[in-house]
């Protein structure tokens, strides 16, 4: 009587309302999709790509895929409590307008530089983690859906970032800031480290602790696990925290490597990048189930599908309208897979 | 909406119920009329004067378009972020198209955003995925699209064409832009009240499910809804670029929240499945009032206020409306538990 | 087309479906007449579901034909089934809640004039519609104004507006009061005049002999049994249902409680004194002793389910004390509750129970984690042994600790949500339907553990709209209606009628009659 009490809870079958993928395409997706498109990227890359192999360009490589990576931890634990952020993008670019203006300043002790440089990285990642608490806060007390709550910031944000750097372009020369995106100890890039300790740090969080089984809790069936003493508000409150801060972190790395602060291009699309490597790598946008290695795998693969394009002189507009097509494609594939 | 919220009645009445229903149907509308008199309180002449009033409604009709637009979308439950970057794809579009004269340029534009609605559309209803990430993905892809159309840069307009009509022609008083606006929302509002289309569009929202076993014609309904939305971008898209002579790429950043914000102020659901065509226009001109307004009073001098900070504040606006709809609609639901 | 001297509407046949590794149904076959009410029952799993989706197009079949009104039918969508007069009223009122009554009635099908809708026209022909069901209300108003039994004859008035000749009613009354109950029932026996036929779906056998004429009985996806209901006994049903002999069910009562030792005495564990919240709670009273089950009876709405909530600090309250072993306590979240020592194990295990993605060893040990961790970080090991102890304590049948819940069957899912409190070494445990949509041979299992629990000391709140289970497992019984307590029976003071006339009326039988 154990089995048979299955049939009945089954979803109903769809009937010809729903398009399903071919099943070579389907059975693929579901056990090593992800895997496998990154194989496929990397074989054409190796063939067709001139120094493709160089450890110049996988560091380039690494170099870019690691801000996709912070973001997109934060955005993995988010999602993972059944919410989204898509302020993301905008939080990078407070960060790295805010910074400079720290760094910069001319005012009492900033202009020392062992006082200004730790500030212009501790005080924007505190500001944009407390922007993340704010999103959490619209979430949790004021019910709002996520998507139009950190939708204020995702436009709002950006505006602050131009107002905080009058709308321009504002370049900036201070190696030791710019540590944080061009510094390369034992040859390897600072965010690089930056990425693998956060992903170890992340993924073990998810596996060992309460708050980790939490989160998952939170997203997978919200009331009950109220009910099971789960503190739900706290739990997203912290995820939206967390994504802000991390949001923040990148955005340092972003300014720093272009050694700007560039409120129009800064984390521009990020959102949309984080969400992606989030949902390729396997995890539910619905909530509830979570991978953070599988979001390393996602932003790798976004990260070679934009490089394949440029590499390969394929215009700005173009290469957008491709990563739009795979992260519809890759949303697709997991669905099924949910099915 | 469960069985047990359904099951009792509403008994706990009196002025505080009274007054928040009011605020919440017409809420906006108050806000709206109280904002108008403190114009003309404050800045007299120059605020009713016909210039200003005709400039007010002209330079809100894209805004008007894509809300209206939105507004079925939100109806449906789901939500339409790439509008901001159709209007910028399909303005290109027209200022290319410009030349060609003006029906095409209009066509073009709008069969343009028609298409992107289509392939939202099909994306949200046939493979079910979530309109927020089908509507990103979107978003970047029209915004590639229109990077391409106009190699980076922006396009001007064929001055010889008639094309710039689009924008300057009057009929009688009324700004042709106006004229079109009004007329597609008493069309929108034909087509919500007294079509079958515009009551499953509000049963799909309401509970999906329902309408499913009651053989509604779901797919096609959302198709038809984020393809209006699309083509209603196109035709703000059109009127942008003979606004301004030009079609530019990085136009309508962020209009899609400024479109969120005018159905939502209205009083539509986020959640679907209640909603009107009429108080999303109320919507519009709220948010348009208000900033004819603060360009009053940066005339006066009272503030300095960059342009940057427009956006800040539209968020900001956004913030209030939904935190007061999320309120009052608690304490709606809260009375009938 | 006829079978005997019956005039048959429907007759399916040798009707086969397999979802992936499963077989659902396999052979089964339905008659039935016109005109007639038709119960259809079995255990959880047993079919009946899935044949009625093959019916009515929601699932295709396999194999088997289906022959409706003379011809032979294969409806592959609900609405096609309508159309050609079968509609199904659903458990879960499926209709749009913002939207009129007069809409919901006519969705799909507006009457239209010039191509736009023609709305005095709809709303007249929905006045008619109810009112040949007996119900008189404004069709204009939002259907999410109405009580949900309303909103269930808005369903059904929807139904017969589709000139029904077949109405498919999946547990109709799970969620309606007794007296909606009755009027449900003339709604059906109107139907039934009018030459209606109607398919009648439910866990309640107590309602089957009132309403029914013939019933058809379902187990392991075949037809097992089908007669008038009038040569049927209830114990009958339930023997075919379980696939046992009759006098096995008989020795074994209808419980799985055995009669135990009243424990009346001790110092109370939970009392709770006039507790009051927003109207759904007026001044609720109830108590506990360790050792104790006591028993919380009353109607859908009575407000048993809010007591349990208020008492878990799930929902907040106005006014009104609650005190643990003589304590005052005011738990402001389910998290305090839980470290007092109290355990919820809600009615609706689907929507606030089982975290569906989650395995059996993450959910049994979910309201355990702070107690699991050091620092925040989980002792797996410790956690391990905690599941393989109540896996085999319960019996939990399950491939292993790492298998998904949702994979389980209900009455597995229950006992893990059990053991999620049990872990905890609770002081009081409450149970709001504990038993509820579970195949019979797993409710004795659990009736027989929650006796077990009461002997260790445990306290029980058990909320249970099953009249027997309340009889034959309680020590004590409360009685609640429209938000008040309004009747305490110690076990030996109270019979069936008794206690159905205090959840009716509000008082005891002498009282009623006086």
């Amino acid at each position: 009587m154990a089995n048979v009490g299955q049939t009945e809870a089954r979803p109903a079958r769809p009937a010809a309302d729903r398009v399903v993928l071919p099943r070579w395409l389907r059975a693929a997706g579901q056990t090593h999709g992800a895997v496998i498109a990154l194989l496929l990227l990397v074989l054409f890359n190796a063939i067709f790509t001139t120094n493709y192999l160089a450890w110049s360009t996988l560091r380039v490589n690494l170099d870019q895929v690691a801000t996709i990576v912070i973001v997109g931890i934060g955005m993995t634990l988010v999602i993972a409590t059944g919410g989204i952020d898509l302020s993301v993008g905008a939080l990078m670019a407070i960060a790295g307008s805010l910074a400079p203006l720290i760094f910069d300043s001319d005012w009492g002790p900033l202009d020392r530089p062992w006082v200004g440089i730790p500030l212009a990285i501790v005080l924007p990642i505190l500001l944009t983690g407390f922007l993340g608490l704010f999103n959490g806060f619209l979430v949790t007390y004021f019910r709002i859906q996520p998507i139009i709550a950190t939708l204020v910031l995702y436009l709002g944000g950006r505006g602050i970032a131009k107002a905080l750097s009058d709308g321009i372009l504002l370049d900036f020369n201070n190696p030791s800031f710019e540590y944080l995106g061009k510094g390369r100890p034992l040859g390897i890039p600072v965010q690089v480290i930056l990425m693998a300790i956060l992903l170890l740090i992340a993924a073990w969080m998810m596996r060992s602790t309460v708050f980790g089984r939490y989160i998952l809790a939170t997203g997978g069936n919200e009331p009950a696990a109220r009910l099971a003493g789960v503190p739900v508000s706290r739990v997203k409150l912290a995820v939206y925290a967390i994504s802000g801060l991390l949001a923040g972190l990148a955005g340092l790395i972003w300014a720093a490597r272009i050694s700007a602060a560039d409120p129009y291009r800064a984390g521009e699309f990020m959102e949309l990048d984080a969400i992606a490597a989030a949902a390729v790598g396997g995890t539910a946008l619905t909530g509830g189930r979570a991978t953070i290695i599988g979001t390393l795998l996602g932003a790798v693969i976004i990260q070679q599908v934009r490089f394949t394009l440029i590499s390969h002189n394929v215009s700005d507009g173009t290469t957008r309208i491709v990563i739009a097509a795979a992260i519809i494609l890759a949303v697709l594939i997991q669905r099924q897979r949910e099915q | 909406m469960t069985a047990r919220t359904a099951s009792q009645e509403p008994t706990t009445s009196g002025w505080q119920q009274w007054a928040a229903g009011l605020l919440r149907q017409q809420g906006a509308l108050i806000a709206l009329i109280a904002i108008f008199l403190f114009g003309v309180w404050r800045y007299g002449e120059n605020f009713t004067s016909e210039f200003n009033l005709w400039t007010l409604l002209r330079n809100n009709t894209y805004f008007g378009l894509i809300a209206l637009g939105m507004t079925f979308v939100i109806m449906t439950g789901g939500i339409d972020l790439s509008v901001g970057a159709v209007v910028a794809l399909t303005a290109v579009a027209a200022a290319r198209l410009s030349g060609e004269g003006l029906w095409v340029a209009v066509a073009g534009a709008i069969g343009l955003g028609l298409g992107v609605g289509l392939i939202n559309g099909a994306l949200i209803a046939r493979f079910r995925i979530q309109p927020f990430i089908v509507t990103l993905a979107t978003l970047l892809a029209a915004r590639g699209g229109a990077l391409n159309l106009s190699n980076n840069a922006s396009v001007s307009i064929d001055f010889n064409s008639n094309f710039k009509d689009l924008w300057r022609t009057n009929v009688g008083e009324v700004p042709l832009p106006v004229v079109i606006t009004a007329f597609a929302f008493l069309l929108g509002s034909i087509a919500l009240n007294l079509t079958r289309f515009g009551r499953h569009v509000l049963a799909i929202g309401g509970n999906e499910e329902a309408a499913r076993l009651a053989g509604l014609p779901i797919a096609r309904t959302l198709v038809a809804v984020y393809a209006l939305s699309g083509a209603l971008a196109g035709l703000s898209g059109a009127l942008l670029a003979a606004q301004g002579n030009t079609g530019s790429p990085i136009a309508g950043i962020g209009w899609e929240l400024t479109a969120i914000a005018a159905v939502v102020v209205g009083g539509t659901l986020l959640t679907g499945g209640r909603g009107s065509v009429w108080t999303t226009l109320v919507g519009v001109l709220l948010l348009g009032l208000i900033f004819n307004e603060l360009n009053f009073e940066r005339g006066k001098g009272t503030f300095e206020l960059t342009q940057y900070w427009e956006e800040v504040i539209r968020g900001a606006f956004l913030l209030l409306v939904v935190i007061l709809q999320s309120r009052l609609t608690r304490r709606a639901s809260a009375s009938t538990t | 087309m006829t079978d005997g001297e019956r005039d048959l509407l429907l007759r399916m046949d040798g009707i086969c479906k397999s979802f992936p590794g499963v077989v659902a149904l396999d052979n089964a076959w339905l008659r039935v007449g016109r005109g007639e009410v038709h119960c259809l029952v079995g255990q959880n799993g047993a079919g009946k579901s899935t044949l009625m989706k093959i019916l009515n197009g929601a699932y295709r079949k396999d194999r088997g034909t289906i022959t409706f009104d003379g011809r032979e039918v294969d409806f592959h969508k609900p609405h096609e089934a309508q159309e050609a007069g079968i509609s199904t009223i659903y458990q879960e009122i499926n209709l749009v809640p913002y939207r009129s009554v007069a809409e919901n009635i006519f969705m799909g099908r507006e009457p239209r004039r010039f191509g736009l809708i023609n709305w005095p026209r709809m709303n007249r022909e929905a006045s008619q519609v109810l009112s040949r069901l007996g119900i008189q209300i404004d069709v204009r108003q939002p259907l999410m104004k109405l009580n949900v039994a309303l909103q269930q004859m808005v369903a059904i008035a929807r139904a017969v507006s589709f000139q029904a000749k077949l109405v498919i009613m999946d547990e109709p009354t799970s969620s309606l009061a007794e007296h909606e109950v009755a009027t449900l029932f003339e709604v059906i026996r109107g139907l039934k005049a009018q030459g209606v036929s109607v398919i009648y779906i439910s866990h309640r056998l107590d309602e089957l002999h009132q309403i029914g004429d013939r019933i058809t009985i379902m187990r392991d996806g075949q037809t097992i049994e089908e007669r008038p209901l009038s040569e049927i006994s209830k114990l009958e049903i339930v023997a075919k249902m379980l696939g046992r002999e009759l006098d096995v069910v008989q020795q074994a009562g209808a419980t799985g409680f055995r009669k135990r030792a009243a424990h009346t005495d001790g110092e109370p564990l939970l009392e709770v004194k006039h507790l009051r919240r927003g109207r759904v709670l007026q001044d609720a009273s109830v108590s506990a002793r360790p050792g104790e089950i006591v028993g919380l009876a009353g109607l859908l709405g009575s407000g048993r389910t809010e007591v349990a909530r208020a008492i878990f600090g799930a929902d907040p309250v106005d006014d009104g004390e609650i005190r643990i072993n003589g304590q005052r306590a005011r738990f402001r979240s389910p998290a305090d509750a839980i470290r007092a020592g109290i355990g919820f194990c809600t009615e609706d295990r689907k929507s606030e129970g089982i975290i569906p993605y989650l395995s059996v060893r993450e959910n049994l040990t979910l309201a355990a984690l702070p107690t699991l961790a050091r620092n925040g970080i989980v002792d797996r090991a410790r956690q391990r042994e905690i599941v393989d102890r109540y896996v085999r304590l319960l019996g939990i049948k399950a491939a292993s600790a790492e298998q998904k819940i949702r994979e389980l069957s209900g009455g597995n899912q229950q006992k893990v949500l059990l053991a999620r409190w049990l872990c905890l070494n609770p002081k009081l445990l409450l149970l709001d339907e504990p038993t509820r949509g579970i195949d019979v041979g797993a409710k004795a299992e659990i009736q027989k553990l929650i006796d077990d629990l009461a002997d260790a000391g445990l306290g029980v709140l058990m909320i249970s709209s099953e009249i027997e289970e309340l009889l034959e497992g309680s020590d004590r019984i409360t009685v609640m209606r429209d938000g008040k307590t309004v009747a305490e029976f110690e076990r030996d003071e109270i019979d069936q009628r008794a206690l159905l006339t205090a959840m009716a009326h509000g008082a005891s039988a002498e009282q009623a009659e006086a």
